[in-house]
């Protein structure tokens, strides 16, 4: 393993999201915010307790996912996509580094900054709800196990994007929709018996019910299935990885 | 803009020091053996090509654009899947120790690479530990003077000339002490000047030991700096020469003479000059060599033969061979 590379890209990522502070961290931040404000603070009096805890308790889970989810997605789509773009791709292919240690610098740093902004919204929440975390390992081992798998994803896409407009076709025309359609403002006892059954094919329900079941100890499915379809996501990002590399699809003719 | 070469500084490895079965004195820097490559497309870059470097020389790859340069760079530096033969770098393969040969490869690619955003600075250190090297600010200061760009080390590479953003891939390219040295067009759109230096950096390198495989398409480039020659035409190796010897070709002149009254065939008295008959019997070529001025090049005695055998002579002309000529027939012949 050469741990000084992995570091080396690990990094230059992680600078990459300092230098951008504003775009990387603040951002996030502010629009999470901003949902506190109007579903939680404005719409959320409104509305009964969900699964008993205040509506505005039951958003905060749903939010970070929605924001790890993203963060995940787009930081380490560019962070791979930028390269290629810029032409510097050359050098990291032809360092004496193994594909394996170029996923671990760009997904390894895409996931921590992620798992940073997870934390804070996190903080932030508890500024404008009062709420208590029931089983906090096990949303940690949720918020990393998504982080990284989103992370996979995002890596997937700045590969597979030829274009500025791919890289931002994903995110916001799959991930974005996804998230809001898998129970982050609602729980899916909500919905129409025939739209519950729909919304179970979204992967995303999954997370953000193994997410709340962290924190409520209550989730609109097993924590079990939560758990089976994150390792499940994994399993299949790493195998998606692990053909672009063999077959070098985009990287190397 | 004066790059003050003074690459003396830029500590690089004794070659051959490296650990691990490759290293020996005798191993060639880089061996390549049948290397083929067909694209996705059907289109075939390479063809057979084999090819040894030895340790500590400069050699040049001459060929016109698309002949197949970047690709032979590209697969041995492991940008490109070869699609049939092999590559060993100081006695690595490439692919099953692709480790080994890479960290003693440095690549200068033949684009200018965008990264706007970082620091000169970071981004040369970037490569350093990119390639697994410990932080060595002091070696990547003795690259940065040497390229002239230690003013610039906190610039942003946005605010950089062309020519310093290349001496900045330059400097990237040896942040990790490479042993093999590769630059891809290195004075492609860069100005006279510049390439002089350029081609001082390059040789304070070789000094150091470091082997350097340059591709280009200006001959001048070649003639100037390698210690050999390889051209390249449709993805084959159609040359592989000293430049010496190249040189040697390239001294050799030629005299025309026309004739007054057409030949049948070069007469018995002039048979001990080296004629040939030439147009139609029209013109005898005499063929001689100007670097031997001391033995005399043959045309005074030449000259007199004539005269004693009555062979009048209407016009002459010489004219001389360039390294540009002999690379452009190469490049036809085999059309």
């Amino acid at each position: 393993m050469n741990l000084q590379s992995v570091k080396t890209i690990y990094q230059a990522e992680m600078a990459r999201s300092l230098r951008t502070v504003l775009q990387s961290i603040v951002s996030p931040v502010v629009s999470t915010s901003l949902y506190f404000v109007v579903f939680g603070a404005a719409i959320g009096t409104r509305i009964s307790e969900v699964d008993g805890v205040s509506y505005g308790a039951f958003i905060v889970p749903g939010l970070i996912m929605l924001m790890l989810l993203t963060q995940s997605v787009s930081t380490a789509s560019f962070g791979i996509f930028f390269p290629r773009f810029s032409g510097a791709i050359y050098e990291i292919l032809s360092a004496p580094i193994s594909y394996f240690e170029i996923v671990l610098g760009y997904v390894g740093a895409a996931a921590t900054k992620s798992i940073i902004l997870g934390l804070i919204v996190l903080g932030t929440a508890r500024l404008f709800v009062p709420f208590s975390i029931q089983h906090p390992l096990m949303m940690l081992l949720f918020l990393i196990l998504t982080a990284v798998t989103f992370s996979l994803l995002g890596f997937i896409i700045g590969i597979w994007a030829d274009g500025f407009e791919k890289l931002q076709l994903v995110p916001l025309l799959i991930v974005t929709p996804l998230t809001f359609l898998g129970g982050t403002f609602y729980s899916i006892d909500m919905l129409p018996p025939l739209w519950q059954a729909v919304t179970l094919l979204n992967p995303v329900v999954y997370l953000v019910s193994g997410f709340r079941w962290s924190f409520y100890g209550t989730g609109d499915v097993s924590i079990w299935a939560s758990l089976a379809i994150i390792t499940l996501f994994l399993g299949v990002a790493l195998a998606v990885i692990n053909w672009i590399f063999r077959t070098g699809y985009r990287l190397k003719p | 803009m004066t790059l003050s070469a003074n690459p003396s500084r830029i500590s690089m490895p004794e070659p051959g020091s490296a650990a691990g079965n490759g290293g020996e004195a005798g191993t060639p820097m880089i061996q390549v053996e049948q290397l083929s490559k067909i694209y996705g497309g059907g289109f075939q870059a390479l063809k057979e090509v084999s090819l040894t470097i030895r340790r500590g020389e400069i050699f040049a790859l001459l060929g016109p654009n698309g002949a197949g340069k970047t690709t032979l760079i590209s697969v041995i530096c492991g940008l490109v899947n070869a699609t049939s033969g092999s590559v060993r770098v100081d006695g690595f393969d490439n692919v099953a120790h692709y480790r080994e040969a890479r960290e003693r490869i440095g690549l200068v690619p033949q684009e200018l690479t965008n990264e706007a955003f970082t620091t000169v600075w970071d981004t040369v250190s970037f490569s350093r530990g990119l390639f697994g090297k410990p932080k060595d600010p002091a070696h990547i200061e003795n690259v940065l003077r040497a390229l002239t760009l230690w003013d610039k080390r906190d610039n942003r590479l946005l605010e950089l000339s062309g020519g310093m953003k290349r001496r900045v891939l330059i400097a990237k390219a040896l942040s990790h002490n490479p042993q093999v040295l590769f630059l891809d067009e290195p004075t492609a759109g860069v100005d006279v000047e510049l390439r002089r230096e350029m081609w001082e950096v390059v040789r304070g390198l070789r000094d150091q030991g470091v082997t350097i495989i340059l591709t280009t398409h200006y001959i001048e480039e070649a003639e100037e700096m390698a210690d050999r020659i390889g051209v390249i035409r449709r993805g084959e190796l159609v040359l592989v020469e000293e430049k010496a010897a190249l040189m040697q070709q390239l001294g050799r002149k030629e005299l025309t003479l026309h004739l007054a009254v057409p030949l049948e065939a070069v007469p018995a008295a002039l048979s001990g000059h080296d004629l040939v008959l030439a147009d139609e019997g029209h013109a005898l070529v005499y063929t001689y060599d100007v670097s031997r001025q001391d033995e005399g090049t043959g045309i005074a005695g030449l000259l007199a033969d004539l005269e004693a055998t009555g062979i009048r002579v209407k016009d002459l002309h010489t004219r001389q061979s360039s390294l540009e000529e002999i690379f452009v027939n190469l490049v036809r012949e085999s059309a």
